[in-house]
């Protein structure tokens, strides 16, 4: 009988770990719970993702009333596949962010960012499970609400400035999802996405659907920040506590991008996408530029966190990249690189915190040396950098093989050569990690910086280990991509 | 011990040693041992197999599935073996030289350098064993990446720039020519496996493709430093000479045109592109780099770049044999992987071996240095005479072999090549011998005897290799004729 109702309590219980938390107070009651809450949504995410691959899609009706009336909550190959990055990711941040939080945060407050991580786990969770286009802008709020007072909660002043930057635009954003989808409403009389992907042929006014699309793209693209709409991105990551980049770089992008394949392949479809705007050119340029530019604004910054930010922004344009083919492996690319960057940038963040807590900053400067002093994280910020560049035997490498046999197989060899060249900037910025923390002298600081703690190098190293893990035995994620993509191109979800 | 178990053991014994090395680190004897006892085992496990692959067995070992169709496996064939055997083998003798040279020389570091040094060998037995195309990029890229706090050992501004030209080249062509080449033929040919005879026929590409194809495998390839990829070479010798000697003498370049012959016999397949002609141009890429390397190596006065781009010159000598596409060329090809090995360590080694007793680097600076070190000048000169290809001497065994093979082929341009460049090997090695006997020393040399013991019993050890080689040659020569296909 629970069993049945698991996918209800895969976002009802860190819904309620939150409120829980403010209630306890004690810091370490609210990490207790948030941990908790946050493991038991990955260990459903797990049994769901299971469940999908041996018996198909679940459909879970909320409170019993079917589809069309009632709220359908989802799960099928693609989003039980985004279910697990989600939850396994708060699952290591909350882990993380023991040491992390309790170093960034003054001990009163503590327990808000548990309660904030539980809620922005839960909304990210239900935007990726539901099956009702308005009860996901329920869930978006849900999510960018707390990520802003998360970003907010970082110690340097500019915080508060970045996450009201983020604020603004994304609730524009959020303002343009739901015009979009109140004009779905209008045109069609529903909300449920499987009963709008039926009806939306038959909708009273073309234009009407048209704009809802334009509406709906310009929205997501804010929240995924796809290029040029990614300029809250790096000031947010930047100046948020350690553990909220990692969180949000990890799984906030990733889910937006979720819901523009939904939108794009499981409701309006591809004809109407492709044909009647030309959405896929569009979104090559912008995915082209993205990587381009973005890869080498990264390349001048003096700060890891924002060096691996603009990385983040070149790196999401890989992911459109692959949507824009719209073939099978050009899906299949960019689902599994949606996973793939996910893991990569989470560990990323997740040392790059390390470094922050020991050598006091993120700076390049900091990273002098420390090759030496904090050996484990240097090595996994090399190893997780390969992937980011996509070196054979790590998670990255899969995604690039899978966009450039999508090019392939397009005919299109200029993109051939453009992504396997511009994968070269990669080398580039992630170098310039190597060379300032292996061949240069210490700064001369006193003390010199101590490894990493423990409770934020494990979590690290799991999503490092899981870089080469993804990288060797890809039958997981490639095989759940190939089956998300083919349900993508097989029409409604 | 059966052939999947050998395969196993050969990859995990320099990586579980690596692992020794890393803990024994603060006991520099205990570590020593570590690295010479991880290199001996390596060789047992590597000549456990030579007597299965002598046989005609192919051991086999399938470890995960990298990709769908396409598995992280290990298939040994003889090119394979002999490969293999011959970094192996001299890894033992290198370890030997090195632990002279990095005490003799009071280097920093000696840790690391033991431990990615036993990672390095750990790659290139992944290459030699590798089954498939993306198993063998696989450990190249590792390989590439291993040796890079080799190269960049000193921490220097020097060492930064020759580690960042050396990374530059390497990944650069393996990642923007290599790798796409490998996801063509993989789309084409809907397989990565090395196959007798090739994979890419019939498989729907036109022979303008097939030889763009060829040129993508050809340069992106660039551990085999053909020109204009051959930059990161002589910007590796900034490493500790012992890295030189094996890595950049052995198993790095020798990677590179193992690699280049893997894709030419078992993914081109050797009939195949003699008949759609789209090999024709790479003897010409192959012999102009031969000459202009050789020129660059005779205008070079610093010993170890003359020696780096002698060894630029002589990877284009495989490069060129294979690309005759006759079958005793390519068994050639194979055999001066081998004969080319021994001749270049034991040059390195007493390059190495003057710079530690006397710190002399220029060739300018060696007048009458054979009075002093007559040993390790003996040496060099013996691994000179092979380089340039005289008896009886392990050079001319495959020097002569690729002769017969450009003239079985009818090539006379490769025949007036290989002619030209034994001048010019003879032009840049010969003086050095002649300076360092018949000269007077200059004045105010210093006073200085033979390098370390170690470094001399590992230097005689390969220059009396390099004699013996031609009177023991059959165990090599099956292995590089059964690799082109012609009947034991």
């Amino acid at each position: 009988m629970t069993l049945a109702h698991l996918p209800a309590l895969e976002v009802v219980v860190p819904l309620l770990a939150a409120p829980l938390a403010v209630l306890l107070r004690r810091s370490s009651l609210a990490w207790a719970i948030a941990t908790a809450a946050c493991a038991f949504s990955f260990a459903v995410a797990l049994l769901l993702a299971s469940e999908v691959s041996a018996h198909g899609p679940i459909s879970y009706h909320l409170g019993s009333w079917p589809p069309p009336w009632g709220i359908e909550y989802r799960v099928d190959a693609l989003s039980a596949f985004v279910l697990v990055l989600v939850s396994g990711i708060g699952t290591l941040t909350a882990l993380y962010a023991w040491r992390s939080i309790a170093a960034e945060l003054p001990r009163d407050q503590i327990y808000l960012y548990y309660a904030l991580h539980c809620l922005c786990v839960a909304g990210l969770l239900g935007m990726t499970i539901t099956g009702d286009a308005f009860n996901l802008f329920v869930f978006m709020e849900i999510a960018s609400l707390s990520s802003y007072v998360l970003i907010a909660l970082g110690r340097d002043r500019r915080a508060l400035v970045a996450a009201y930057q983020y604020l603004i635009l994304g609730t524009i954003g959020a303002t343009f999802y739901v015009i979009g989808v109140g004009l779905l409403y209008l045109s069609t009389g529903t909300l449920n996405m499987d009963d709008l992907a039926a009806r939306l042929p038959q909708a009273a006014s073309p234009r009407a659907v048209l704009a809802a699309l334009a509406f709906i793209t310009v929205g997501v693209s804010l929240k995924l920040a796809l290029f040029p709409l990614h300029l809250w991105l790096p000031n947010a990551y930047a100046y948020a506590p350690s553990a909220v980049t990692a969180f949000l770089a990890a799984t906030a992008t990733k889910v937006s991008v979720y819901v523009l394949l939904r939108f794009y392949f499981g409701i309006f479809g591809l004809e109407l996408v492709a044909e009647s705007l030309p959405m896929r050119e569009i979104l090559l340029v912008l995915s082209l530029v993205a990587i381009v530019t973005a890869s080498l604004v990264a390349l001048w910054q003096a700060d890891l966190k924002r060096l691996f930010a603009y990385s983040s922004v070149a790196q999401i344009g890989y992911i459109t990249l692959g949507i824009s083919m719209a073939s099978r492996d050009g899906l299949t690319a960019a689902v599994v690189h949606l996973f793939n960057h996910g893991v990569t940038k989470g560990a990323l963040f997740l040392l790059v915190g390390g470094i922050a807590l020991r050598a006091g900053s993120a700076g390049l400067e900091c990273a002098r040396g420390l090759g030496r002093t904090m050996p484990l994280t240097s090595l996994g910020i090399v190893i997780a950098g390969l992937s980011l560049i996509g070196v054979p035997g790590t998670a990255g490498f899969v995604s690039k093989w899978y966009l450039v046999l999508g090019a392939i197989e397009a005919g299109r060899w200029w993109l051939v050569a453009f992504v396997v060249a511009t994968s070269l900037i990669a080398v580039a910025y992630v170098w310039r990690f190597v060379e300032a923390a292996y061949l240069s002298a210490p700064g001369g600081r006193t003390p010199e910086p101590g490894e990493t703690p423990a409770t934020m190098l494990v979590p690290a190293w799991i999503l490092v280990a899981a870089c080469v893990g993804f990288g060797l035995q890809t039958s997981w994620t490639v095989g759940g991509a190939q089956r998300a993509a083919a349900l993508l191109l097989g029409g409604a979800p | 011990m059966n052939g999947a178990q050998l395969i196993a053991a050969a990859l995990l014994v320099p990586a579980a040693g690596a692992a020794g090395i890393a803990l024994a680190g603060r006991r520099p004897n205990l570590r020593e041992s570590a690295t010479l006892a991880t290199a001996a085992t390596l060789l047992v496990c590597v000549l456990g197999l030579l007597p299965l692959v002598l046989a005609g067995e192919r051991p086999q070992l399938v470890l995960l599935e990298m990709l769908p169709g396409i598995t992280l496996g290990f298939r040994l064939e003889p090119l394979g073996m002999l490969f293999a055997l011959v970094a192996s083998s001299l890894w033992i003798v290198n370890s030997v030289y090195s632990i002279g040279y990095m005490r003799g020389n009071n280097e920093p570091q000696q840790t690391r350098f033991y431990v990615c040094f036993a990672l390095a060998l750990a790659a290139t037995m992944g290459i030699a064993f590798s089954a498939n195309l993306l198993t063998l990029y696989l450990f190249y890229e590792l390989l590439t990446l291993v040796t890079w706090p080799l190269v960049t050992h000193h921490g220097d501004g020097e060492a930064r720039a020759g580690g960042r030209t050396y990374l530059g080249f390497l990944l650069g062509t393996s990642i923007v020519l290599l790798l796409p080449a490998i996801i063509v033929t993989w789309a084409f040919a809907g397989t990565l496996d090395f196959a007798p005879g090739g994979i890419l026929r019939g498989a729907g590409l036109s022979n303008a493709a097939l030889g763009g194809l060829l040129a993508l495998y050809m340069f992106g390839i660039g551990k085999a430093a053909l020109m204009p990829f051959h930059r990161w070479l002589p910007a590796a010798m900034v490493a500790p000479t012992p890295v030189s000697a094996l890595l950049h003498a052995v198993a790095v370049v020798k990677a590179g045109v193992f690699t280049v012959l893997k894709v030419i016999v078992y993914v081109f397949g050797v009939e195949t592109l003699a008949e759609v002609r789209a090999a024709d141009w790479l003897p010409t890429v192959a012999g102009f780099t031969i000459i202009a390397a050789s020129v660059v190596a005779l205008r070079s006065d610093n010993l170890k770049r003359r020696l780096a781009y002698s060894t630029v010159s002589q990877l284009s000598y495989v490069v060129l044999a294979a690309s005759l596409l006759a079958p005793l060329s390519v068994a050639a090809a194979a055999l001066h992987i081998a004969t080319h090995a021994v001749g270049k360590i034991t040059l390195f080694f007493a390059a190495g071996a003057i710079y530690t007793a006397s710190h002399k680097t220029e060739v300018s600076q060696l007048d009458g240095i054979g009075r002093r070190m007559p040993w390790t000048m003996g040496a060099f000169a013996i691994g000179a005479l092979s380089l340039i290809g005289i008896p009886p001497t392990a050079g001319f065994l495959s020097k002569w072999m690729i002769f017969q093979g450009a003239a079985a082929a009818g090539h006379h341009a490769a025949l007036a090549v290989l002619a030209l460049s034994t001048l010019l090997n003879a032009a840049y090695f010969l003086p050095i011998v002649h300076a360092a006997f018949l000269r007077e020393p200059r004045a105010g040399g210093g006073v200085h005897g033979e390098a370390p013991k170690p470094m001399l019993a590992a230097l005689v050890l390969t220059a009396l290799a390099t004699l013996a080689l031609p009177f023991v040659a059959a165990v090599p020569l099956a292995l590089a004729r059964a690799a082109a296909g012609i009947g034991t």
